[in-house]
């Protein structure tokens, strides 16, 4: 018998954003210590500006749909840099694969799928290139595999899945974004954006938990 | 770190507001973030809007004017603007004929830019992007997100906006502008780091006698870190990169801009200056047109970069019409 939820309806999905915007709260100077390593250090400080507003716009939604297509809207028109269009984008990718109907664990992770070629669309990212994608990868498929356990399941491996793939950017050489400019340099350094997908993946994992 | 602020989340809003209050001759949307002529743009002309991140001031709000940009979308300190600013930005000075968005190549700006002329488009605006990547710290492309754009910015963005000016066609001012950005190179050292007023602390740690060789323009860490030495040796290198990469025969025409990043005494630019001066002069290479200053900063990074433009009479002719902004003015 499944933990917790069975389907991702327009409540869970507002909490998943409201969790979201508490953890970039929480992790925005363990944010911006990593990009300042290997970039230039606003990764936390921009997050947290277009995840507040998400938080404040997230209850005007009907859907769980909505919910995260509004949110991209929002992430796109007040993040910027490179975060802003890539998450914006995968969240409107998800909210449009969910459609208007609360989703179970199968349909959300479709959208999960369609989440993350949302991000390789627009950035062409590649796993290994020390990005979001490498965390985003492996949490789709771990998602996938434990889809038939249902929601809880899914989304905790998911977000375990998330977590190691950040870690595993530590010793990668940075490909894409801005940490690409430092060649070798970027080498020992786990990247930010992997790291605020983990806590996406932790924030779902944290609300549909059983 | 000390800063003249009032309170970090309000820097970009606070500079508007005195960038508004300092010129008369710009229109300033304090709530869409647009910084526009205050005329409006002349029927029948193509219009340029450039933007990115704040923090690299006069870039690029103090270069709109007669003879240069329409607009400018400053983001978040060091953070590309969002689509719609950009959007905002384009309705405003379209006038019939186009519009060009002038893009430092980073990836925050490209998909943002990218986000925004598909807007753009939607709404029947026609538009071209001109991308600017004309650092050679950044050497492989297979295996980064290409070059940065840096000092040629301002080259593009000034012989581009001449040649909108004088009634070229958006297909025209936007295949000048990638012309521009071609002939270009730039190479940049780091004395010291840079803060933002977000961090309040310096984005990396650099110790009393070593410089960054190769750095961008937020702060990044260059490629790689050495020992400070006397400046004709610097310049010997970053010249050498340039070189290398883009190769000048005796009797070339150059535009040099040798610019501040924001930290650094003018006293210095021009010995700077002096030392590039030389090296070219040893090749053959003349240096047509100069520019020295702080125009393409990096917040309070102490340093310089060194951007070179090959130019023929055709680019030195729009080098030279006139333009009448807060930044660059001369002709006028």
């Amino acid at each position: 018998m499944a933990e917790g939820p069975v389907l991702l309806d327009a409540t869970l999905a507002r909490s998943w954003m409201l969790a979201m915007a508490s953890a970039v709260d929480r992790e925005r100077e363990q944010l911006t210590a990593l990009d300042s390593a290997i970039g230039d250090g606003d990764h936390g400080a921009n997050l947290q500006r277009g995840f507040r507003a998400v938080a404040e716009s997230a209850p005007d939604r009907a859907t769980a749909g909505a919910v995260l297509t509004g949110s991209g809207m929002t992430l796109i028109s007040t993040v910027g840099g490179a975060s802003g269009p890539l998450y914006g984008s995968a969240f409107r990718a998800m909210g449009k694969a969910l459609g208007d109907a609360p989703a179970d664990a199968e349909q959300l992770g479709a959208a999960l799928a369609a989440g993350l070629a949302a991000v390789q669309g627009l950035g062409g990212a590649q796993p290994g290139d020390k990005t979001m994608v490498d965390a985003w990868t492996p949490a789709v498929g771990a998602f996938g595999a434990a889809a038939a356990e249902g929601l809880a399941s899914a989304a905790r491996a998911a977000a375990e899945a998330a977590e190691q793939g950040a870690g595993d950017t530590v010793p990668l050489r940075a490909r894409k974004g801005r940490a690409s400019y430092l060649g070798e340099r970027s080498v020992g350094h786990q990247d930010p954006g992997a790291t605020s997908t983990a806590l996406l993946f932790r924030a779902l994992a944290e609300v549909v938990a059983g | 770190m000390k800063k003249l602020i009032n309170s970090p989340d309000d820097v970009v809003a606070d500079a508007l507001a005195g960038i508004a209050a300092a010129h008369p001759g710009l229109s300033v949307d304090a709530k869409e973030r647009v910084i526009t002529r205050a005329a409006q743009t002349r029927v029948g002309k193509v219009a340029l809007v450039s933007g990115g991140g704040s923090g690299h001031e006069p870039l690029h709000g103090g270069f709109v004017g007669p003879g240069m940009l329409d607009a400018a979308c400053p983001g978040e300190v060091f953070t590309s603007p969002v689509p719609g600013q950009m959007l905002a930005a384009a309705r405003v000075v379209e006038a019939g004929a186009g519009v060009v968005f002038v893009v430092k190549n980073y990836t925050g700006d490209v998909l943002n830019f990218r986000m925004a002329a598909e807007l753009a488009e939607d709404e029947g605006l026609a538009v071209e992007t001109v991308l600017v990547d004309d650092d050679v710290a950044v050497q492989d492309s297979t295996w980064t997100a290409g070059r940065r754009g840096t000092g040629a910015t301002l080259f593009v963005e000034k012989i581009a906006g001449a040649a909108a000016e004088r009634g070229a066609s958006l297909t025209e001012v936007a295949a000048l502008g990638r012309r521009v950005n071609a002939a270009s190179r730039s190479f940049a050292v780091a004395l010291t780091s840079c803060t933002t007023p977000a961090a309040g602390r310096p984005g990396f740690d650099l110790p009393e006698d070593e410089i960054e060789v190769g750095v961008g323009i937020h702060g990044e860490p260059g490629r790689s870190r050495e020992k400070i030495r006397p400046a004709r040796e610097i310049v010997a290198s970053a010249m050498a990169a340039i070189l290398a990469d883009r190769p000048m025969e005796p009797g070339d025409e150059v535009i040099v801009l040798v610019n501040g990043l924001g930290g650094t005494p003018l006293l210095e630019l021009y010995i700077v200056f002096g030392e590039v001066a030389s090296l070219l002069a040893a090749r053959g290479v003349r240096i047509a047109r100069s520019l020295v200053g702080d125009y393409v900063t990096s917040l309070d990074m102490a340093g310089v970069s060194i951007s070179l433009c090959r130019a023929d009479a055709e680019l030195l002719a729009l080098w030279d019409a006139p333009v009448n902004t807060p930044a660059l003015r001369w002709g006028v």
